[in-house]
């Protein structure tokens, strides 16, 4: 299948894992969500640093280290140009999602959460984004309350102006559900929580990989996302946060890096962002990033978004059409993964013999355990998609589900 | 069908996963512990009602894949009129057979058990064939957990 332009077999060469056989079968992946996989451009500019560039930034006079500098500076412009932020200041780098949100957590919601507040989440977060916030619940002695989900996979947006009280003290969202591919309509939610001056924080995991993101039109405060996910390496991660917020927080961690200057009696902390990233950091991981987003710039993220929607409609059709296989979550928007069940057949029995047809899916619950309780089930199976995924890798997975069907016959 | 996938779903295997025995809550039990698979958020409780050191009865219930319920299932069977000692015995057996294939145990003596022989070959999946027996241990051993019979 070819979508808007996009030359799937010219991807699908870029990508070099994909190029092998399992268990005597050629790969099929459908676990992107997961973690993706990551173009060869991606790991040569790894590789290119450490064969070439390799050393610390931001404190050397020497060749090497103002070339690693000038490496790392430039994956961040390169990420604030992707999510079109006002500028690279705005853009920290972590370890991923999960340590974006942490940080905001830790900063942010130390500074301005407190007892008898309230942090409003939604039944569609993945742990990631329900987890740090309980915990912080739990110190401060504030309550955790969540927009809830109907039985599509989409949010009740009905009595959303009820749960944004005078204690909301942030509104924490995910952009795309992990579990079910609901798509938030983040924008509209952002509009109503600004309209009481909570600020919102969105978790956009799974959204940057599908999609162009446009955080000012967004006006989101915060926004997070891995780079594993986005074709890039494991380990790197950004936090945007609108910059008068990020100024306005305490730091994070201390150490090296987010200091201006030490005195046994008192630290003057750097400015943004490198106030909140303390220690040597991934500057391997942010040049492979960088690199990643040129090549989805390359590809254009119009022909991926394009691509991705055509795909999972046609994914949708085509296990729909699977006798007893129910799909979760037909929210009005969708992007990128089918969460199924198969009748009287577990997810792991399925995810077992698929993997034995070559074809890689997740089951379990997604790290989405409130989630998959809203729906009766403890476990679902997700087949993710993305831009080397093919109308044939959807094939692949029915076959692989006529298997299963005949195993447990 | 690959040989290693007939390995891991056998006859037996499946049935005791469609059909699974002693899949109720035990009367009068006096043990009882849950057990849970944060991997999958699998869920079973296991009920047992020991009388002088044996085995009386014995059942389980919760959700599980075909695996975890077979391998429940079939415990229940194997451990019944059994001392405690010989249940220990046995999921020591049992978990050498899951990891360490049936090459390491004696699978004369595990009777029907033997048929979890083929999970040995699909690391990811030793969790669900033990669950059952951990939770049983847990049961046995955990005078919290024991509950009063009158």
């Amino acid at each position: 299948m070819s979508g808007a332009g996009l030359d799937v077999a010219k991807v699908r060469a870029d990508f070099p894992i994909l190029q092998q056989e399992v268990r005597g079968r050629p790969l099929v992946y459908l676990d992107s969500a997961a973690s993706a996989q990551k173009p060869q451009v991606v790991i040569d500019a790894i590789s290119r640093f450490y064969t070439h560039d390799n050393a610390n930034v931001h404190r050397g006079v020497h060749t090497l280290s103002e070339r690693a500098t000038a490496a790392f500076e430039g994956a961040r412009e390169k990420v604030a140009r992707f999510l079109h932020a006002r500028e690279d200041k705005e853009i920290v780098f972590v370890r991923g999602t999960t340590e974006a949100i942490n940080l905001v957590v830790q900063t942010f919601g130390r500074k301005n959460v407190g007892p008898g507040d309230e942090v409003l989440i939604t039944a569609l977060e993945h742990h990631a984004n329900i987890v740090p916030w309980q915990m912080l619940c739990e110190q401060v002695g504030a309550r955790l309350k969540q927009i809830p989900v109907d039985k599509h996979g989409d949010l009740v947006l009905d009595g959303l102006d009820e749960l944004l009280t005078p204690r909301t003290r942030i509104l924490a969202v995910t952009h795309v559900s992990n579990a079910l591919g609901t798509v938030v309509p983040v924008k509209e939610l952002i509009r109503r929580a600004h309209a009481k001056g909570i600020p919102v924080l969105v978790d956009g995991a799974q959204a940057v990989t599908h999609f162009s993101v446009d955080v000012v039109d967004l006006d989101c405060d915060f926004y997070a996302f891995s780079g594993h996910k986005l074709f890039g390496p494991m380990g790197i991660g950004v936090l945007y946060g609108k910059k008068e917020l990020l100024e306005s927080m305490p730091p994070y961690q201390g150490g090296g890096d987010m200091i201006l200057s030490v005195t046994l009696e008192k630290t003057i902390y750097n400015r943004v962002p490198f106030r909140f990233e303390a220690g040597t950091p991934d500057v391997a991981g942010a040049v492979g990033l960088g690199a990643a987003i040129d090549y989805l710039e390359r590809v254009g993220m119009q022909s991926i978004a394009a691509h991705d929607r055509q795909l999972l409609a046609y994914a949708e059709q085509a296990l729909g059409r699977v006798p007893g296989l129910r799909i979760l979550g037909q929210g009005r928007e969708r992007s990128g993964v089918v969460s199924f069940v198969m009748e009287d057949i577990h997810p792991h029995d399925v995810g077992t013999i698929l993997d034995r047809e070559g074809v890689a899916v997740r089951t379990g619950h997604h790290c989405a355990q409130p989630l998959m309780q809203c729906f009766g089930v403890a476990a679902t199976v997700r087949a993710s998609l993305a831009l080397y995924n093919t109308s044939e890798d959807v094939d692949a997975l029915v076959r692989g589900l006529q298997k299963v069907r005949e195993v447990f016959a | 069908m690959s040989s290693d996938l007939q390995d891991l779903y056998q006859e037996v295997v499946l049935d005791h996963g469609k059909r699974p025995r002693n899949f109720r809550e035990v009367e009068g039990a006096n043990h009882r512990a849950q057990g849970h698979n944060p991997l999958c958020g699998d869920q079973l409780t296991v009920t047992v009602k020991v009388e002088g050191g044996v085995i009386r009865d014995i059942g389980f219930q919760g959700q599980g894949c075909a695996i975890s319920r077979a391998s429940a299932s079939l415990m229940t069977g194997a451990v019944k009129d059994r001392t405690r000692e010989e249940a220990e015995q046995l999921f020591e057996q049992v978990h050498k057979l899951v990891t360490a294939g049936p090459a390491e145990v004696d699978t004369e003596a595990l009777g029907k058990l033997a048929v979890l022989s083929g999970v040995s070959e699909f690391p990811a999946r030793v969790k669900c064939a033990s669950l059952a027996w951990h939770t049983l241990r847990a049961a046995l051993r955990g005078e919290a957990e024991s509950i009063s019979t009158e």
